[in-house]
């Protein structure tokens, strides 16, 4: 007896979550820091399967079966609340006297620490479990650290995107922002228009009332291409006075007309500018894409543009639509010219 | 010097002596930015600019601002963290001293590339330490004297500490710890968690 009395001295301090079962399966000892997870209920006494209940292996029938899982992984919890899972190897006594279960936390060490207020001094010095407590604390920290960086990072990158596609001066979308959406345009195979609008008479206002005024209209510009069109369509500036509008789902020639119209009809009402009157207009040439025609983004501004002109020749405030003709009469005319 | 380190100087800055002061401080330094990201790596040149420009800009040698930071690190609510970590070390003082050793790599175990000097702890007689601070962190040693001067309070430990001087590139911190139990201390609830 004194030599059991001196084991469970030694097991106190190398492996004090231990029991020291009977060979009936009652509990006969048990390690200070399991015990102190359950201050109010001494252990000793009690059936060890009544106070745990063993999840895998599956057991039943008490100490025998027990006996069987010697030396393997058990996997156990408490019967009551907190229902903490445990770990734990089982090592039968010689002769028949019973069996040493040596139980640990695993990974719910880290809420049982905090639900049973547990210590260093409750560990073995040899156990890792304060630098694993040590380690999660660290990771945390530095996680919370990257992740602080990372949403910085990301909005960085976010501002400076739309700073890429957008006109500073407009806030419309830019010529790189109108090349990336006509690809993807293209690449799905939508069905879509593509307008190009060339300011009439905007170098007169540049020259007459400054660049100030220049920028007052171009604003003013954009505000009305805006409002004239909805916002799943495509609005940029692509060069000074050239913008290009992009209709996704719209192949009407009547609608893309009344918008072309519209559109010139407000840009003609006067513009007023410090105490001036700035007057400008629009020419706009419209081209449809047809999926499956082989057109590709530099045919498509082509066409626009030569649709554009001819509405310039036209006389100013015209829309033309292109067709082949036109593209025919532009060739004769640059090899003419 | 690794971002962490650059931040815990603009920590202190910031909540000793003023937001303010530190933009004054960071831009005199000339580095083209005012905040130190935690997680990126600088050139050790950088952090060196910031506290001559520091020093110089309050007016007191740097060794002294290091150790008043060394302190702010564990004793300011907002580095919670930082203290419990570092009282995962050891459940008395004389066992954190003895932590110290291993503290580089648990720092490198957290975050890879935090390189902190080398550290060895000796002891004397009659509660006599001494810790030697490698050579590769001008002004490190400075920071430990605030650092273990801090830590002896949160143990409730009573010390005195000394920077001894150099023995060739090492710096020696002599330790004499008087009452281990001098004050009550703060408590360390290992579940609790630091935010």
């Amino acid at each position: 007896m004194t030599a059991t009395h001196d084991l469970l001295k030694i097991l106190d301090t190398l492996c004090p979550m231990y029991v020291l079962l009977g060979d009936s399966g009652h509990i006969r000892q048990v390690g200070p820091t399991l015990q102190k997870l359950r201050p109010d209920q001494p252990m000793q006494g009690q059936r060890f399967l009544e106070l745990f209940e063993l999840n895998r292996p599956r057991c039943v029938e008490g100490m025998s079966c027990l006996l069987k899982r010697a030396g393997a992984k058990l996997h156990l919890s408490f019967r009551d609340d907190p229902r903490t899972a445990l770990k734990g190897v089982l090592v039968p006594l010689p002769g028949n006297q019973g069996a040493i279960v040596n139980l640990s936390f695993g990974i719910s060490v880290l809420d049982a620490v905090r639900d049973y207020a547990l210590t260093s001094a409750d560990f073995s010095a040899t156990d890792l479990t304060i630098e694993l407590l040590y380690l999660v604390e660290a990771k945390s920290a530095a996680m919370e650290a990257s992740r602080m960086l990372n949403l910085r990072l990301q909005g960085a990158m976010i501002a400076a995107e739309e700073q890429a596609f957008t006109d500073t001066l407009t806030g419309l979308k830019n010529r790189r922002a109108m090349d990336h959406i006509l690809g993807r345009l293209l690449d799905r195979a939508s069905r879509f228009s593509l307008m190009h609008i060339d300011l009439d008479f905007f170098k007169s206002v540049n020259d007459t009332y400054g660049h100030a005024a220049g920028d007052f209209v171009l604003q003013h510009v954009a505000h009305v291409m805006v409002e004239e069109t909805r916002s799943s369509d495509t609005v940029a500036r692509v060069g000074g006075d050239e913008f290009v509008l992009i209709f996704d789902g719209l192949q009407d020639a009547d609608i893309l007309d009344r918008i072309a119209r519209r559109i010139i009809a407000r840009l003609e009402e006067p513009i007023r500018y410090n105490g001036e009157i700035c007057r400008i207009s629009a020419s706009v040439g419209t081209t449809l894409f047809e999926p499956g025609s082989g057109a590709d983004a530099a045919r498509l501004l082509h066409e626009a543009d030569v649709a554009l002109y001819a509405a310039k020749n036209a006389g100013r405030a015209q829309h033309f639509f292109f067709d082949a003709s036109l593209d025919a009469e532009d060739m004769d005319q640059k090899e003419a010219g | 010097m690794h971002g962490l380190m650059n931040r815990a100087i603009q920590a202190f800055v910031c909540n000793t002596y003023g937001r303010d002061r530190w933009i004054e401080v960071i831009e005199r330094a000339g580095l083209g930015f005012t905040e130190f990201e935690a997680m990126l790596v600088y050139e050790d040149e950088q952090s060196q600019k910031v506290l001559a420009e520091l020093s110089r800009e309050l007016d007191r040698p740097l060794m002294e601002i290091l150790e008043d930071m060394g302190t702010f690190l564990v004793s300011h609510p907002q580095l919670e963290p930082l203290r419990r970590l570092l009282r995962f070390g050891g459940v008395t003082y004389e066992e954190f001293l003895h932590s110290l050793d291993d503290l580089p790599d648990r720092a490198r175990l957290a975050v890879s590339d935090l390189h902190i000097p080398p550290m060895e702890l000796r002891e004397h007689t009659g509660g006599q330490f001494s810790l030697s601070c490698g050579p590769d962190l001008p002004g490190f040693s400075s920071v430990m004297v605030g650092v273990l001067r801090a830590m002896a309070d949160d143990y409730g430990a009573l010390v005195i500490l000394d920077l001894q001087g150099r023995e060739g590139e090492t710096e020696i911190i002599s330790i004499t710890l008087i009452e281990t139990a001098f004050a009550e201390g703060r408590s360390f609830d290992l579940g609790a968690r630091a935010g």
